[in-house]
């Protein structure tokens, strides 16, 4: 199978590319933190610490030592599996992620079933009929809901579904998910709240790719032929615009899991990005490292999804 | 008997956003009769689009039916309910592109798109309608026809793309084909046996068709009646034969001088010349360069030529020959893998980085698309502006005075100083093309497909100017064209290349006199003659294997031989052809000699002129 054998090729070099760039990334991540004033033994000690407790403490936690050589030890951790312990309260880090994580696998799958579906059927309805009474309305409100920031609606939405209809809690300290009724009372405003701006950027993305495609000849071509509605769409004009949709997915998909803090504060959701948040505040160094990675290896992980959808969507690509 | 097709008082115009309109077909009426085909011919923005998509009740976006009546069969189209079009599209009226590459759903197998209206409109089932498929494909002389729907559009080449477009309109025996310009993105060599492939089906199944072009010479051998148009207005209207031989009309006689222009005065022998430009042993291409020296996607082989001060070499070959790499490398802008490019005795740098901004000001390139090659966002007088501030170091006063001039120089309103691209019309934008290029005062320029994407009538404008503006500097060109009237048009010396070796190579009047390498003769007598019944004097063999290849079991073969009428067996494949000089002062590569060329150059080609 030729296709195949070419897929597996652009996963290798794929996945090259991205050890690469989690190298990088891990090198920007690590100068940064460094760069930031104050450790995390200032954090822990507090303000009235004397300066042997403070040295003390940093030299229990390595803290002493040249920052190349803490950066080698800390990615030959990463390499062999251990991602190191919290500074803070010596947990092993995994197990605080591991904690959060399948919170935030949970928000960002429940936004993405809800989002998803909903923003490409707005993008694919208003591509078809442009400059329609249904193409504006959609582009106003997406535009509007866009330039309204997320901390403003998922405050309204407390406000209005929690404090004054009393139709869901305003915080989620734990997302249920024994019941179906308690799942969508303990997810349904976050997800509300987060899906606002996935589904403008989804819609608009999708519109213009389809736009794109919709004015290529062959798609005048097939309306000439006598071909219209639906399969119009689906053979001629969603196929060739899957490339670009896929990849807007992909960032608007990739923004769920660290990008969710505004929501997950408002809520107090348990999930990852209050934690590399709490990390930070903290100086929680391997913790913010992990955390960071994690979206990192999550982002490339949508991407390469995206470009070999858009591979597979394209025979030109799929055969070379 | 009624007329299939009653058009009359049609006016259409183009409608910007705040309802204002600008007509583009005025007044236009004619008829066709059941299996006629009526020719529409005029240049770009004519109008003939836009008449030929109005048979089909469809109005791009922007464009509007204002006026008169279009009737199929009787059903007036004006009006007809989205529905009832959808209905008529791709099976009463169906439509033949201009580019089918462009046309057909690149994502999608050709088979599917092909019988796509059949089965859209319940005409056949799906295996009726491939079995009308595959027939089809046999009969306009696609190889493997049972299998070539299988394939998707990119790995399928344009000639055969073009042939498939016309089975997918052919298969639902529609009332009405509309031709619209299918055969003008195609190489000569090409459009000779696709045009011969329509023609036997318009024939065989008693076609009613609309046959739209701006070739006049395509269009005498397959319309019966033929009508003239000129920016939207009807010229002349009347059957083929008469009209070619007696056009009645003065644009008619003016679009029929302009598609042959004449060829230039012949001026003293290169020899006496001190040659400027000097290429020799180039071997060039495109990746990585392996151990033997040679390019991983080699291009050109072994190319070597001169051009004279103040001559021009016109360069022929089909796309994919090698002729705008040639100019790539002589710009320095893919620099050559073996052999020298020399100006004016001095040997130049391959890299473009590495020559002296003198060296760059005197090779200067003119591409094909004006409108990419302009920066849309600056005005004209940006434009020429920066080149002379660049090469002559000219600022303020002195150098508005140098864009007057250059304006001035290609024949330009010097009011056009202060507009942008985008709103010059084609034949203005390559003129502004060309100001840029003359602005570096250069010594060389590098014509690349400079009028293929221009009119007729305004490519020979710009082809005198460049004549003229010769005759005034002492430019040299490189003047590279897949037209071999163009090139005989304006050049001094031309060589003909094939897939990237010389073939043939001598003064321009090589080209018009026997013996000739078997490959210009086949490029020679693909040309479309400007008569009635030319397509069907010529041998059915003649034009039919069009396609370029590159890949040959053995590197020292003749690149051309399996398209060769005249190849040796057990020669040409196997070994290098020498360079022979030819008595009538030309140098071609081939194994066979001149008293044999001539015995053959009759049954090559029946139709010689």
């Amino acid at each position: 199978m030729r296709p195949a054998l070419a897929v597996t090729g652009f996963l290798l070099k794929r996945l090259l590319f991205a050890a690469g760039t989690l190298l990088a990334v891990s090198l920007a991540v690590f100068a940064a933190t460094e760069i930031l004033p104050g450790d995390v033994a200032g954090a822990v000690l507090g303000q009235s610490a004397t300066p042997e407790a403070l040295a003390a403490l940093r030299a229990s936690m390595h803290l002493d030592l040249p920052a190349s050589v803490r950066y080698l030890h800390w990615l030959g951790g990463m390499v062999t599996g251990d991602v190191g312990h919290s500074l803070v309260n010596n947990r092993p880090v995994s197990e605080l992620i591991g904690s959060r994580l399948p919170n935030s696998l949970l928000l960002a799958g429940a936004a993405t079933a809800f989002c998803v579906p909903i923003g490409l059927l707005l993008g694919i309805c208003s591509a078809m009929r442009p400059t329609s009474v249904f193409d504006r309305v959609t582009s106003v409100a997406t535009l509007s809901i866009v330039a309204v920031p997320e901390f403003f609606i998922g405050t309204l939405a407390v406000l209005v579904f929690a404090v004054n209809l009393r139709w869901f809690p305003a915080l989620t300290l734990s997302p249920r998910i024994d019941s179906v009724e308690g799942f969508f009372r303990s997810m349904t405003l976050p997800v509300l709240s987060l899906s606002g701006i996935i589904i403008a950027q989804i819609m608009r993305m999708t519109r213009a790719a389809l736009l794109d495609v919709l004015r290529r000849p062959y798609v005048e071509m097939a309306r000439l032929k006598g071909v219209v509605g639906a399969r119009l769409v689906l053979f001629y004009a969603l196929p060739n615009a899957l490339g670009p949709i896929a990849n807007a997915l992909a960032l608007s998909l990739s923004h769920l899991l660290g990008g969710a803090i505004i929501i997950e504060t408002i809520f107090n959701f348990p999930g990852l990005a209050k934690l590399l948040v709490d990390a930070v505040s903290t100086r929680d160094m391997p913790l913010v490292q992990a955390c960071t990675m994690l979206f990192c290896l999550a982002y490339l992980i949508l991407g390469t999804l995206a470009d070999i959808a858009g591979m597979l969507a394209n025979p030109r690509l799929r055969a070379s | 008997m009624r007329p299939l097709v009653e058009v009359s008082g049609l006016h259409i115009a183009a409608v910007d956003g705040r309802g204002a309109q600008t007509p583009i077909v005025k007044d236009v009426s004619f008829d066709i009769a059941p299996g006629e085909v009526l020719a529409l011919i005029g240049q770009s923005g004519s109008g003939k689009t836009t008449i030929a998509l109005s048979l089909m009740g469809y109005a791009r976006d922007g464009t509007r039916i204002t006026g008169g009546s279009v009737k199929l069969d009787g059903t007036e189209l004006r009006g007809l309910p989205a529905r009832a079009l959808q209905q008529l599209h791709g099976r009463d009226v169906a439509y033949v592109p201009q580019s089918a590459a462009a046309s057909f759903n690149p994502s999608r197998r050709l088979m599917p798109q092909v019988i796509e209206s059949a089965v859209v409109h319940g005409l056949m089932t799906r295996r009726e309608a491939e079995a009308k498929a595959i027939a089809l494909f046999a009969e306009l002389a696609l190889p493997d026809p049972a299998n070539v729907g299988n394939r998707y559009p990119h790995q399928v080449s344009g000639g055969q793309l073009q042939r498939l477009i016309a089975a997918m309109a052919l298969l639902t025996s529609p009332r009405l084909v509309i031709f619209d310009e299918p055969t003008t993105a195609l190489d000569v060599t090409t459009q000779i046996g696709v045009l011969r492939a329509f023609k036997r089906v318009v024939r065989e199944h008693g076609v009613t068709a609309l046959y739209v072009s701006h070739d006049l010479a395509v269009v005498a051998q397959i319309a019966d009646r033929i009508l003239v148009l000129n920016q939207g207005e009807m010229q002349e209207i009347g059957e083929a034969e008469r009209l070619i031989s007696a056009p009645s009309h003065a644009y008619t006689r003016s679009l029929m001088a302009a598609a042959r222009p004449p060829e230039r005065n012949e001026r003293p022998a290169a020899e006496e010349r001190k040659p400027l430009l000097q290429v020799s042993a180039l071997t060039a291409g495109y990746g990585r360069i392996g151990t033997n020296g040679m390019p991983l996607i080699p291009v050109l082989h072994d190319i070597s030529f001169t051009v004279p001060a103040g001559h021009t070499l016109g360069i022929v070959g089909e796309s994919g020959s090698g002729k705008s790499t040639l100019a790539r490398v002589i710009a320095g802008l893919l620099p050559q893998a073996k052999g020298t490019v020399t100006l004016d005795g001095a040997t130049l740098p391959p890299s473009l980085a590495r020559r002296t901004r003198d060296q760059l000001r005197q090779i200067q390139f003119v591409h094909q698309m004006a409108d990419t090659a302009l920066n849309p966002s600056h005005t004209v007088a940006e434009i020429l502006g920066r080149p002379l501030t660049f090469f002559g170091g000219l600022r303020g006063r002195a150098r508005d005075r140098a864009v007057a001039e250059l304006l001035d120089m290609v024949r330009l309103p010097a009011a056009v100083m202060h507009q942008r691209p985008a709103s010059l019309s084609g034949g203005q934008k390559q003129r502004a093309n060309l100001a840029r290029a003359l602005a570096a005062r250069p010594r060389l320029l590098l014509c690349d497909e400079v009028t293929s994407a221009l009119d007729s009538v305004v490519g020979a404008a710009v082809l005198k100017l460049l004549a003229e503006l010769q005759s005034e500097l002492g430019l040299s060109y490189v003047f590279i064209s897949h037209d071999i009237s163009t090139v005989r048009a304006i050049c001094d010396q031309v060589m003909v290349l094939y897939a990237g070796q010389m073939m043939e190579r001598g003064v321009r009047r090589v080209l018009s006199s026997t013996p000739r390498h078997p490959y210009s003769d086949l490029l020679v007598n693909s040309v479309p003659e400007l008569r009635t019944g030319w397509l069907d004097e010529i041998e059915p063999a003649f034009g039919l294997e069009s396609e370029v290849t590159t890949t040959f079991p053995n590197a020292r073969a003749c690149a051309f031989f399996p398209r060769c009428s005249v190849h040796i067996p057990g020669r040409c494949e196997r070994d290098t052809p020498p360079i022979q000089h030819l008595s009538k002062g030309a140098d071609i590569r081939c194994h066979r000699s001149e008293n044999e060329l001539r015995a053959l150059a009759g049954t090559a080609v029946a139709a010689e002129v």
